[in-house]
Formats: C-alpha cells, structure tokens, sequence
C-alpha cells in the first residue's frame, strides 16, 4: 500500500535532476562552459559565497559560542531570532536588507556617510544578502558540536593555566572542527544558490551582481541551453557538497 | 600556622553540603579517602577552581586564590579519565602548560620532552593519546600538570581506570614521581590500598565532612567510623570504659542493653574499641579456660575471605569473624547456627573516642 507513493515520491525527487543530465548538450557543453558570461557568473558565485562563507565563519562561530557556553537573559529569544533568516522567504529577507542596509535605511546611510560604502546593487551586497540567509545554517551546525564537544577538556586546559581565548583556540576550535567543517560547507551551498534575496537586494547586474542561480533565471528566457548548462554546474556543486558531508548526513545509523 | 595549603572548603547545595579544613606541607601527600559521593571529588575541583567555593578560602605559598579564576592558580590537576587532548600528540599535551606559561613553542617542547623522558615515555611522544595505554596515559597526564610547574598537584581517583595488573605498577612508580614532587600534593581515592600506599597522611571524608584524619598507620589501627573500619578490616564499637572493661553502646540492630567487654588497656570515658575478625574464635559449645571476652551469638552468613572464611556473627555483638575452612567443615558453621565467640582482652584495642 506504502510501495505506489513511495516510489512516486522517489521519481518526483529523482525525474528532473535526470531530465536535467538527460537533456545537458554534451556535445557543445566544453564550449559553452568557456562563455565569458557563464565564466564571469561563476567566478562571481564562487568568489562570493566563498566571502560569505568566510564572514559567517567570522561571526557565526563567535555567535554560536555565546549562545553553547554562556547563560543569559533572553538567551532563547536570541537563539529564535538566529532561526528566523532559515524559515523567512528569501524576498521577504531581500526587502529586510534593503530596508536597513539600502541607501535610505538606518545602516547604509551610516556606511555612506562614515566609509563610502554603498551595498545595494553591488558584490558587496550580493555577499551581505548570502552571509544573511546562510549563517543560521553555520551557528546552529556549530553550537551543535559546541553542545556535543566535552567541556572537561576546556577544565584541564584551564588548570594548565589557559586562558579562555587560548582554551577556545588550542581545545575547543580543533574538538568542534568537524562540525565548523560540516556548517561552513552547508552555509557555502547555500549561499552559491542563494536567489531572492540576492536579487532583491543586490539586483542582477552580469559581472558584479549576476550569480549563477540569477544567470540561470535569465538565461532561461533568451537562451535555454545556457540555462541548461549553468544548471549542471549548480548541480556537480550540490554532489560535491554531499560527497563532502556524506560521513554526516547520507549515512543514517 | 604555615603549609603550602591551608584551605577551608565550604561548598553548599540543595541536598549536600561539603565543608572540609584541608592543609599540606610542601612535599606531602594528602589522601582524600571517602565513599562514592562523600564530596571528594568536590572537594578537588574547589581547590582547583573549577567549582565555586560558597564560602571559605585557599592559600597556597601565603597567596589567597579562592578569589582567582583556575588560569591564574598554580594549581595542576590529573583527571581520573587523564583527559589528554585527543588532536595533540603526547608532547603537545605535555607542552600544553609551559606554552601557557609564556615559553616558546621549541622551549615549551624541549620541557615537554624533559618530562616525558624523566617518566619514562620519550619513545612515545609523537603518539597521538589513544594509542597510549591506560598506564601511558596516566603518565603522560602528570606529566602535563607537573610541567606547569604546579605548587599544588591534585589527583582524581589516580588509579581508578586502570585494571588490576596495571594497577600494581603504576601505583609504585606514582609514589616515585610524587616523592620528586616538592609542592603538596592532594589525592582523591575511595580505595584504602592507593591512599595507604601513595599518602603521607589520610583524611577520611564522609558525607561532605572529615570524620578522620592521620598518619595511615594510626587511621589502620584506630579507625573511627564505622566505614574506615571496613575499610581497614576491623571489628569496631563504641562504647564507655571504666578501667579494663567497656560498655559497648548498643548498636543498631543489636538486642538494647549493654555489653561488656574486657579491654587490653586501660580508659576512661568515651572510647572506641578494636579488634581483627582474625581474633574471633568459635566453638559450638561453651569452652572452659582463662578469663576473656565470651557470648552467644547467632551465625548471620559466611562468605569467602582470602584464604579463609568470613563469618557474620549477629547480636549481641554485631561482629565479623575469620575462621579456616577446615573449622567451618567441623564445627558445621552454617547460618542460624547458634555458637559461642570468644576474643581474648589482649587482642583488643581501645582509644578514646
């Protein structure tokens, strides 16, 4: 009774990736991968969610600590507010973004006037929307692992007289290193797919704004092959990332 | 009055209460010796600063700590798990303590490697710990806390994870590398052999409080609590002596109504009163002869004791006598079993209490 939906769910999740591979132009795909365009859209996707991956690190893991090690008031409020960019529409966080980091909002009028700086329509802001929508992925990943790490570790090297910053570098960073690994991959995958709020806030400007997944969307429009091929790159980054976490994820106990 | 240590532990919660006057000379060893739960362990982890005190203070070499944080006290501990950093190799943990202490990277090794030499494990320094057996690890985890170059070195359950043959060993070469140790050392057991073996001095804790202290000879033979007498294998009551004789106080359990005993020494006043389950002899019926202690009791079990056989004998004298085999066959000791002990006045030993 189970059988007939669970091989119809199987087919559901497993039919357009293979329609995918199955209409790819093999043929002409080494010179189309060569396109400046499609070049330009990945060296932008690469090099930005590597920042953003790079900036939820520099963060995210702090974050992640304060909320594992320490006890405070509104401790539980603060751990719902990080969640809230996982289950918010990536338009809605978009507009959010816009709304304080844009020319007009409270923030990007403070960075305008202070620095120069300007994010909406910009790399910069394509990273700022990717670090907002990926790093709950990082800070949950690794509070996990600092919950899960053993704490006795952190007496002993307090008793060898470290101090909490030596004590987080030397002991606990290396024990929780799988899960930083494990987060850091998630929010790096998300954030190279990452579109709505991309979009919203940074526009679609090919050389500076322009990702892959908003290259996909285009390129959908005027030249479908292109789509096609763009769409396999997203793909053999999406296996990487599960060939990467498979220790963690695929294999169940 | 001086020591390394002098401390007054006092840590309260909800349903335990620990309060213990610690002090250590530097060079000595002090055995915390108690039951699962007396608050040993407590006791350790608030010298070393990883449980609050509630209230209290800790000097080491004239200097307060109970107000400093664990970082800033000199204080090494050795885990009863040794906790070696698993992503370092034995040297890195080892090196661990003197990095903290400010030495350079290569100095902090060279010290490292001092250490694991002076304990015998140069071989196994680019080991990673679990590869290291129980004993390895053990040493390399005093190595770690005395190149901190600690003044006072606490020990949890030193021996605890080791298995019985390993035990053996690592309890005499422990003694060698604390008779090198020139600060105090505090070490936590619930097993009678490691403190007598390893410690200068025994402090008995129960139930969050000292109930004895001294020399382990002295704790041997003049046991104060019920649990130390065990412990050291020793029939002990309470009593009152006028003279040669005590009035045991009834004990619990035990027919009300007092019972006498004739001691060695003579006492007056509160005193404890001791003697080995070996000084205890049975017969079936009553014997004739000198002048000693002799009743009637009941056999309440036998169990296995060595090379003899434990006898629980019941009331009026709650006691435990050794008897050979041979004398179990032919005297047919089995439960229920009504018989006459007898233990001669010189074999017992009375203390004021």
């Amino acid at each position: 009774m189970l059988l007939v939906p669970a091989l119809t769910g199987l087919a559901f999740l497993v039919l357009p990736v293979a329609g995918l591979l199955f209409a790819a132009p093999w043929t002409t795909l080494p010179a189309r991968l060569a396109e400046p365009a499609v070049l330009e859209a990945l060296r932008l996707s690469l090099v930005s969610a590597t920042i953003a991956t790079a900036l939820c690190l520099l963060l995210g893991v702090p974050l992640a600590w304060l909320l594992a090690r320490t006890d405070f008031p509104g401790r539980r409020l603060v751990r719902a507010l990080i969640t809230v960019p996982l289950v918010l529409p990536p338009v809605v966080g978009g507009v959010a973004l816009l709304l304080v980091f844009g020319r007009q909002g409270p923030a990007g009028r403070w960075l305008e006037e202070a620095f120069g700086v300007t994010l909406p329509f910009t790399t910069a802001g394509v990273v700022v929307a990717e670090a907002f929508v990926a790093m709950p992925f990082l800070v949950i990943s690794v509070e996990g692992a600092l919950r899960g790490a053993d704490r006795r570790f952190e007496e002993v090297a307090a008793t060898l007289g470290a101090s909490r910053w030596t004590t987080f570098r030397r002991v606990t960073l290396p024990l929780i290193a799988p899960g930083v690994t494990a987060g850091a991959v998630l929010c790096w995958s998300r954030a190279l797919g990452e579109f709505g709020a991309t979009i919203t806030f940074a526009g679609n400007f090919p050389g500076t704004t322009q990702t892959m997944p908003l290259a996909v969307y285009l390129a959908l429009e005027t030249d479908p092959q292109a789509a096609i091929v763009l769409s396999l790159l997203l793909l053999a980054a999406s296996v990487a990332v599960l060939a990467a976490l498979r220790e963690r994820w695929v294999s169940t106990p | 009055m001086t020591g390394l240590l002098r401390a007054r532990l006092i840590v309260q919660r909800t349903r335990f209460r620990l309060d213990a006057a610690l002090h250590a000379e530097p060079g000595e060893v002090v055995a915390l010796l108690g039951p699962n739960g007396a608050g040993k362990t407590t006791a350790l982890r608030a010298l070393a600063g990883l449980t609050p005190l509630s209230v209290g203070h800790i000097v080491v070499d004239v200097r307060q700590l109970h107000d400093q944080p664990p970082e800033r006290r000199p204080v090494g501990v050795v885990f009863q798990d040794y906790l070696l950093f698993p992503h370092l190799s034995a040297l890195e943990n080892v090196a661990f303590g003197p990095r903290c202490r400010g030495e350079g990277r290569a100095q902090a090794r060279r010290t490292a490697m001092r250490w694991l030499t002076r304990m015998g494990l140069a071989e196994y320094a680019h080991v990673r710990p679990d590869r290291l057996s129980g004993g390895q690890a053990q040493r390399v985890a005093l190595a770690r806390a005395l190149a901190a170059e600690p003044r006072l070195l606490l020990l949890d359950e030193p021996l605890a994870a080791l298995d019985a043959h390993t035990r053996l060993e690592v309890r005499a070469a422990l003694r060698r590398h604390l008779e090198g140790f020139d600060g105090a050392c505090v070490l936590v057991t619930h097993d009678p052999l490691d403190a007598m073996v390893l410690a200068d001095r025994l402090v008995v804790v129960e139930e969050g409080r000292i109930v004895q202290e001294g020399a382990p000879p002295e704790v041997a033979r003049r046991p104060r609590t019920p649990y130390v007498a065990r412990l050291v294998g020793l029939n002990l009551y309470r009593g009152v002596a006028d003279g040669y004789t005590v009035a045991i106080a009834p004990v619990d359990g035990a027919a009300s109504g007092t019972f006498t005993l004739n001691a060695a020494e003579a006492q007056t006043g509160p005193v404890f009163v001791a003697f080995p389950p070996s000084a205890v002899a049975l017969y079936r019926t009553r014997p004739n002869g000198t002048p000693r202690n002799l009743w009637r009791t009941v056999i309440d079990g036998l169990e296995r004791h060595g090379d003899s056989v434990r006898v629980h004998l019941g009331g009026p004298l709650p006691a435990a006598a050794d008897v050979t085999a041979a004398a179990v066959a032919e005297l047919d000791l089995v439960p229920g079993r009504t018989v006459w002990a007898a233990v001669k006045a010189t074999e017992t030993h009375a203390y004021p209490a």
